[in-house]
């Protein structure tokens, strides 16, 4: 898209944010533009173009703009500035930093740098003059906060080249020259720690990208035990309001073993990211033990902010994870909500008067989505290193229908599904992820099983598949009862239902405001899972059905207590061995 | 409506539509307002030199050479302290027989707060009303609607949360109110001596329904004046938006666009949000916290409104008639305020989280006891305790008529407990327990 001379053009019309601009010259697909108004630049970027017009979605307020405004094309997509620096950062849709917005509210027009210039960084080489190196390659290194932040070849650079020079370690800013690399002609080319890269376009300089075998710890027993999540896997949430979807993704954000965590607040709700705001800076981090904003990028677009930087901002997010993946890292991202973001590309395609498909959604909506979720993944880089990028998205269903095209698009695209059900979340069972139609096709995967089995145990996929029967199981006879009544239904049906309350009590509800039971390392669910089925594999003798409940009861509430103390504290043991006593007793 | 000696006047319509009119004109920006034979219209379209205009109140009786006059603004509020105590219409224009108010002119729809300015919420808001208060605390700064189906008294509940509540300011924003429902606003209010706090913004189903698209931003424009220009706390109360999304649908199909759900716009949440999310507590102390009304059809939430709204606010208050007792409760199943987590137990009284959730635990047992007897089935002992306990519990504390404070709802819960459990059966931490039971 390079091109001499600016494309120029001037406003010939404008319904809300869609602009008609006629144009004098080239223009791209997806360019950048920005509209001049009064003193404001109003940033916009072609979504059409039919002869001499070209349509651009504005990302900011219309208001005022007059028919005959000026108009210059950038030569470029949106892109995002890449460097030392966006850790701990909040930045909006459009990679603005809002921290150094002035004012209270947002002001029309400005733009603010992703970056700050006048920071050094503590650059140390890594590559050697002579060495031959490409788009990605690392070139040094620098430390932000306490994550290796590599200096690598811009990804925009195609061909290979031979290094020239690396500078000495020492201190630099962002912007100075920190290697000289040669091309195939000879031509010298200056780096700095600064680049630049579109973000709607996959950043692809691994080497290969294979399935996703490792597991990813989230502490969330419901997920690590019943349904896994893996090291650049995907998955999505999806549940109707107030069933806890903002809170399950704040705790997996916290809790997951990864090395950074960004997170798009997509249109959501502004008092929430004020919680992210407000509670990231005071949480420690279990991994660092340094403060968990450290290693946290958010990108706030909330609901009210212009809906065009919506659409940008879940492209804004892939395009940072995918560089920090490029560094050797593990990245955690999670988007709430992506229905929002599908909603943003109804409001535009309704404007541009495109037929639309179901629900009114653009026609493309399922492959927009696929495109999107096939941007994670766990990579091989050239260099023999690994990086990844597991993406977590919500799924904000209208009327809570898992049929709509959102979520059935989703569920194409996404391995996981985590759905939260109304049910659960009515009789406060949270997380309220219905663990009988969750799943996680990673479970199927020989390569994912065969790492279970090495990071957890021998016995572990059995025991898994054994607490989803006795889920089933549970569920079957809870019906049943229902139907004829507690004296219309043999003891056994009882003692069937418990067994899954049990379960459901002890291993999938999860206390996220509690210190200890909030986050459970994989070590503890396995052990807890498997006395929770040594308890359901054994036979009791009832008397009446009255006694069933009544005896569960008593020991769900020993195992709460289990759960809520250190794991094998003393306090752990005692009510453990209180628990043995019990089930003693009772056993047949 | 003023206008200015200097502005041309367009005198030739090309095309009249029910709600638009297009003509030739220069000079002209998006968003900008106008007068067509002397009604107020806005700018929806600019194509070339042709102007599309929305005019609000219908383009009935309007000849094609009527006078257009372009104001060369966005629609405007003027702001001073003399708004309290006023009525007005839909475009700012006073509807109580006094005065034009004088006072700095501001552009209605203004942007978005920086999410990193504003402050997390934390001050509760007590309403007497234990179904709110104990069950659903309200805090400053928070967004919430009551979902109610029509013949529900919302208004009512709403007027006395509102004058409960210990707000600076109180702004009305009145949408398709029949005129008995803005007379009965008008009258509370003016019993209450509490008029000179309260600002009203008001279309009744007399005005034209497009116009009433204008009243929330006006009453927001006023109610950012107060909570950031005089640091107030300000309670915006808006009802009903469910005529307020039936005016968007009815102004988007006019301009042609396909509907989505329900024959909504596709921009529905967005519009929705644009206007919930003024709610917000400001680090000066200045908060705006908003109310609004949501009527449901027949009790049904998925619909477009309710459903996206639920997805924007934060909770949802539940009306319900309790036919046991018969009086209005506030549902303690389906509503829900995402904030109280912020204040109970902080701002209230220390057993207030724990005393709120076994209540709510022992009533949904008195509903499964309903099932059961329905059912046929036989009820135990425990059974017939938790009815008992779920007719008082419904009597004296869910019922909207309740007006006590936090902590005597509190002792009445606890008496409710003794008189009807035992202490195992209430499942409350040992330490309140010996505190609170009565014996």
């Amino acid at each position: 898209m390079e091109r001499k001379n600016k494309t120029t053009g001037k406003v010939a019309g404008i319904v809300a944010n869609l602009v008609t601009v006629k144009v004098d010259g080239p223009v791209a697909q997806n360019e950048i533009c920005f509209i001049y108004h009064n003193d404001e630049r109003l940033m916009a970027e072609v979504i059409k173009v039919i002869g001499v017009n070209a349509y651009v979605q504005v990302f900011e307020s219309t208001r005022g703009v007059r028919v005959g405004s000026d108009v210059e094309f950038e030569g470029h997509m949106l892109e995002v500035t890449l460097g030392p620096g966006i850790l701990s950062r909040n930045y909006d849709g459009l990679q603005n930093d809002l921290d150094k917005m002035d004012g209270v509210f947002l002001t029309r027009g400005e733009y603010t740098d992703p970056l700050n210039r006048e920071v050094k960084w503590e650059f140390k080489p890594l590559a050697k003059a002579g060495e031959t190196v490409s788009a990605g390659s690392w070139l040094g290194e620098v430390m932000e906060n306490s994550i290796p932040h590599r200096i690598m070849v811009p990804f925009k650079m195609e061909k290979r080249y031979e290094v020239k020079s690396v500078v000495d370690e020492g201190e630099y800013t962002v912007d100075e020259t920190i290697a000289v690399v040669v091309d195939e002609d000879g031509k010298e080319i200056p780096l700095t720690m600064v680049q630049k890269w579109p973000v709607k376009m996959p950043v692809k300089v691994y080497k290969h990208k294979p399935r996703p075998f490792k597991l990813l710890e989230t502490g969330v027993r419901c997920i690590d035990t019943l349904n896994p999540i893996t090291e650049g896997g995907t998955g999505f949430i999806p549940g109707p309001f107030g069933t806890g979807k903002t809170v399950l993704q704040h705790a997996i954000s916290k809790q997951a073993e990864a090395d950074i965590v960004i997170i798009a607040a997509c249109g959501e709700r502004a008092n929430e990211v004020v919680e992210i705001f407000t509670e990231f800076p005071e949480l420690d981090d279990p991994r660092t033990g340094r403060k968990l904003i450290e290693r946290t990028t958010i990108i706030a677009n909330t609901s009210n902010m212009p809906v065009a930087a919506r659409e940008a901002s879940v492209y804004t997010a892939m395009t940072l994870a995918e560089y920090y993946r490029t560094m050797g890292l593990k990245v955690l991202l999670m988007a709430d909500s992506t229905s929002r973001w599908a909603q943003a590309l109804r409001e535009m395609s309704n404007r541009l008067e495109e037929l639309p498909g179901p629900d009114a959604f653009p026609m493309d909506l399922s492959a927009v989505i696929s495109n999107f979720y096939a941007r994670a993944g766990f990579v091989y880089l050239p260099n023999g290193e690994t990086g990844s990028i597991t993406f977590i998205g919500t799924v904000s269903p209208a009327g809570g229908n898992l049929k709509e095209p959102v979520t059935e698009s989703t569920r194409k695209a996404a391995r996981c599904f985590y759905g939260l059900s109304q049910a659960r979340a009515d009789s406060k069972r949270y997380p309220a992820i219905d663990p009988i139609d969750s799943y996680s096709k990673y479970l199927e995967y020989p390569e994912v099983q065969e790492n279970l089995v090495e990071v957890v145990g021998e016995e572990w996929l059995g025991e898994v598949l054994k607490a989803k029967d006795v889920l089933l199981r549970g569920k079957e006879a809870m019906e049943q009862i229902n139907i004829l009544g507690d004296d219309g239904v043999p003891i056994s049906f009882h003692d069937r239902f418990w067994k899954s309350e049990l379960v459901d009590f002890v291993i999938l509800q999860q206390d996220a405001f509690d210190s200890i039971d909030a986050s459970t390392p994989m070590k503890r669910q396995k052990y807890m899972l498997a006395k929770v089925l040594k308890v359901a594999d054994s036979e009791f003798e009832f008397a009446h059905f009255e006694e069933v409940s009544g005896f569960f009861k008593e020991i769900i509430n020993f195992f709460k207590q289990m759960n809520y103390s250190e794991f094998e504290s003393e306090e752990f043991k005692k009510h453990e061995n209180r628990l043995e006593d019990l089930i003693k007793e009772r056993r047949n | 409506m003023e206008s200015q000696a200097f502005q041309k006047i367009y005198t030739k319509l090309n095309n009249i539509t029910k709600a638009t009119v297009t003509l030739k004109a220069a000079d002209v920006g998006y968003d900008e307002i106008a007068t067509v034979h002397g009604r107020m219209a806005q700018v929806v379209k600019l194509m070339g030199d042709e102007v599309t205009l929305q005019v609000f109140s219908g383009t009935e009786g309007i000849p094609t050479n009527a006078e257009v006059t372009f104001m060369g603004r966005p629609p405007q509020l003027k702001v001073s302290d003399d708004l309290g105590g006023r009525f007005f219409n839909a475009f700012g224009d006073p509807i109580d027989g006094g005065p034009h108010v004088e006072g700095e002119v501001r552009d209605i729809g203004s942007p978005s707060v920086n999410p990193v300015r504003r402050k997390q919420p934390s001050q509760l808001i007590a309403t007497g009303i234990a179904g709110i208060d104990l069950n659903n605390s309200l805090v400053s700064g928070q967004k919430i609607p009551f979902f109610a189906d029509p013949d529900q008294p919302y208004n009512q509940v709403m007027a006395s949360v509102a004058l409960r509540a210990k707000a600076d300011k109180i702004i009305l924003g009145g949408m398709g109110l029949t005129n008995d429902d803005y007379l009965f606003f008008k009258n509370i209010f003016e019993n209450a001596g509490e008029l000179d706090r309260i600002v009203s913004f008001v279309n009744t189903t007399d005005d034209p329904p497009v116009e009433r698209l204008l009243v929330p931003d006006m009453a927001l424009t006023a109610a950012e004046y107060f909570a950031v220009d005089k640091n107030e706390s300000v309670l915006v109360l808006l009802t009903d938006m469910t005529l307020f999304a039936d005016a968007l649908s009815i102004v988007s199909n006019r301009m042609d666009q396909i509907p989505s759900k329900d024959s909504m716009p596709g921009s529905l949440y967005s519009d929705l949000a644009r206007i919930y999310e003024k709610a917000v507590q400001f680090p000066s102390g200045g908060s705006i916290t908003i109310i609004a009304v949501t009527t449901l059809s027949g009790g049904d939430i998925t619909h477009a409104i309710p459903d996206n709204t639920g997805y924007i606010t934060e909770g949802q208050l539940f009306l319900r008639r309790d036919t046991d007792i018969g009086k209005v409760i506030v549902d303690p199943f389906r509503s829900l305020s995402r904030l109280k987590q912020l204040v109970i137990g902080k701002q209230t009284r220390e057993d207030h989280p724990q005393v709120m959730n076994a209540a709510i635990r022992l009533y949904a047992d008195a509903a499964n006891a309903r099932t059961k007897l329905e059912n046929g089935f036989d009820l135990t002992d425990y059974d017939e305790r938790t009815l008992e306990f779920a007719k008082s519990y419904s009597d004296k504390l869910l019922a909207i008529d309740v007006n006590v404070d936090t902590d005597t709802m509190l002792n009445i819960a606890w008496e409710l407990f003794s008189k009807h459990f035992n202490k195992a059966e209430v499942g409350v931490k040992g330490e309140f327990t010996e505190k609170y039971w009565q014996k």
